[in-house]
């Protein structure tokens, strides 16, 4: 028998071609494992936020002041709730994955063992996770369609604005975690110092306008506040200049490669030391 | 550079980290369908080594070649055909034992078709086909090695890379895996071993070096240096622990050499036999006696001092 002592095989030295479709191959079987919960959750969420927030505090709304920027509460909410619920899909789908491979099973050290690099682990963490947030924008946009929330017509942009924002913010949570070194802390530090005052401070209730200047920064930083402004503007034509619908789109899509390319790196350089 | 029959080289591989030197300018060739083994005590910088080999750890310095590449520029074209069998067992706990194998042949991009092939034949080389849908976890320890070792194969790899194949297993399941070890070394893979048990050492591997701090302290097969590095026998003798040493120096001039452990002393010795007679003929009668044959062990402690079983 004659064996190899060179190597003639046509893989290439990036790593197999399709390896990011590899790994998002894995992370989507994974999913499929919990497709109950991601879908009755993904319906469950805005139904539970349109009937009591909604309807609920809609009503209120409606009824003392005539509604928000002109157009009924609940169609002010609709944007603001599709937007959350895309960024937290994202988040969830790079946050965990991400621990879980460099902490908890340490999957990504076996995946890093294979032609994969972890640049396309990386990529194939993101990638998956953005089939979870076409999944969750569009199961959210159907129910605030039939609330009458939206109109039928906004489908394609509006979905393509959550998955612009899933993104981002996912790729954002991938950087972050893959340099979290224990787990204790990280968690409730995200839940607590980051998530929730982003949910309260991007003007998902209320207009920025209405909170003092002091505090109005926590929304301009925030991807939430740039996404539900877009999607207000997509939604009912919430009038905004030019420059602050070019900022957000902007800024949305430099966090989405931003965090990719701080991720890809820190993802190789973590498996190789 | 064309390496000739070498499917592994190394000069003076170096690995720190930060001022600590965890490999140390080490130098050695592989050959195709070798049987390599790097033996050492715990901290040598086995599994060091055997990172910098599988490309998943970048050398400080010094040269690597494996297959004819760089593992530095050509990293996923080298993994593409090694098989990694790590330390510690990685497998996926939330998959089942055949959903391993395919997952990880997936990441190298292998087609769904070749790979359901492949896992029943890798199934029954790893004699798992029974637990094909069990969970990980319900794997026994040799079963999870055979397992990890399946899917190390599942590329048709050039150069196996097993890092303590057997640590922790029972005698009956490491002898199951030697077994499974000779096969595919039948079928021409190259072995390269990492272990801290002489006896696995001997039985599987047809050249190692011993590795101690980070070093290379000697190479060859396992009868060359036994033959450079001891003697053909040894005698054992217990005097109970507190009067070992003391015994010890009155039996000057008993085999070539002698080495005193804490439990009981080696005559280094070709008449064994003779020269236990010699020691009961100076009126020393041990609480027990043993002879054997020179092992790797004694090799090990000749050229470190210690005793690898020790550590
Ligand atoms: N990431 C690291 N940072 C610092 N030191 C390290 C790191 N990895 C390994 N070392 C040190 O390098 C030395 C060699 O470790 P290595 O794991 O290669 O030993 P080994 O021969 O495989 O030992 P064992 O038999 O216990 O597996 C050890 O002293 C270890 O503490
Ligand atoms: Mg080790």
């Amino acid at each position: 028998m004659t064996i190899a002592t060179r190597i003639d095989a046509p893989v290439g030295i990036h790593g197999p071609r399709r390896g990011a479709w590899h790994v998002a191959e894995y992370r989507l079987r994974n999913m499929w494992k919990w497709r109950s919960a991601i879908i009755s959750f993904g319906i469950g969420h805005p139904v539970l936020y349109l009937a009591s927030i909604g309807l609920g505090v809609g009503l209120l709304v409606d009824t003392s002041s005539g509604g928000v920027d002109g157009v009924p509460y609940l169609v002010f909410l609709g944007p603001a709730l599709l937007a959350t619920a895309a960024l937290q899909g994202g988040g969830d789908e790079t946050m965990f994955p991400t621990l879980a491979g460099f902490l908890w099973n340490k999957l990504f050290y076996s995946m890093r063992a294979t032609s994969l690099t972890g640049a396309q682990i990386a990529d194939g963490v993101l990638l998956a996770a953005g089939f979870r947030v076409l999944f969750t924008t569009l199961t959210y946009w159907l129910v605030l369609a039939i609330f009458g929330a939206v109109s039928w017509s906004t489908a394609p942009s509006l979905v393509a604005l959550g998955l612009l924002a899933g993104l981002a913010w996912g790729a954002v949570m991938l950087a972050a975690t893959s340099f979290v070194k224990h787990e204790d802390g990280f968690l409730s530090l995200v839940g607590r110092l980051i998530v929730m005052p982003m949910f309260l401070f991007s003007g998902t209730f209320y207009p920025l306008d209405a909170l003092p200047l002091a505090i109005r920064w926590v929304g301009w930083i925030s991807p939430l506040w740039h996404a539900t402004e877009l999607g207000r503007w997509l939604s009912y034509g919430l009038a905004l200049p030019w420059w602050q619908l070019a900022i957000s789109v902007i800024y949305l899509l430099a966090l989405a490669v931003g965090g990719l390319l701080i991720g890809r790196r820190q993802f190789e350089r973590r498996l190789t030391s | 550079m064309w390496l000739g029959e070498r499917v592994i080289h190394a000069r003076a591989l170096t690995k720190t980290y930060g001022d600590f030197t965890a490999v140390a300018g080490i130098d050695f060739d592989v050959q195709p369908g070798e049987s390599f083994g790097i033996l050492g005590p715990n901290g040598a910088g086995k599994s060091t080594t055997m990172r910098m080999l599988g490309a998943t750890l970048q050398r400080s310095s010094g040269d690597l070649r494996i297959l004819d590449h760089d593992p530095v520029s050509d990293g996923p074209l080298i993994r593409a055909h090694l098989g990694v069998v790590p330390q510690e067992d990685n497998l996926d706990t939330e998959l089942t034992v055949a959903e391993n194998i395919y997952t990880y042949g997936r990441y190298f991009g292998l087609k769904r078709g070749y790979l359901r092939g492949r896992v029943d034949d890798l199934l029954a080389f790893a004699q798992l086909e029974d637990k094909r849908d069990a969970k990980v976890d319900d794997l026994s320890g040799g079963m999870k090695r055979r397992l990890t070792i399946a899917r190390g194969l599942v590329n048709e790899p050039t150069i196996l890379l097993l890092d303590e194949p057997t640590t922790g297993l029972d005698p009956q399941a490491r002898h199951v895996l030697w077994d499974r070890l000779f096969r595919l070394k039948e079928t021409g893979v190259t072995l390269v071993i990492t272990t801290h048990h002489m006896d696995e050492a001997e039985q599987l591997c047809d050249r190692l070096v011993v590795m101690d701090r980070a070093r290379i302290v000697a190479e060859g097969s396992p009868a060359d240096l036994i033959r450079r590095y001891s003697t053909r026998e040894v005698v054992e003798v217990r005097f109970g622990s507190d009067r070992n040493a003391e015994v010890a120096t009155q039996l000057e001039g008993i085999g070539e050499r002698r080495e005193v452990l804490a439990d009981r002393i080696l005559v280094y010795t070709d008449t064994g036999e003779a020269d236990l007679e010699h020691i009961v003929g100076r009126g020393f009668m041990p609480v027990t006696s043993l002879v054997r044959r020179s092992s790797l062990e004694d090799v090990f402690l000749h050229l470190t001092g210690r005793s690898l079983a020790d550590e």
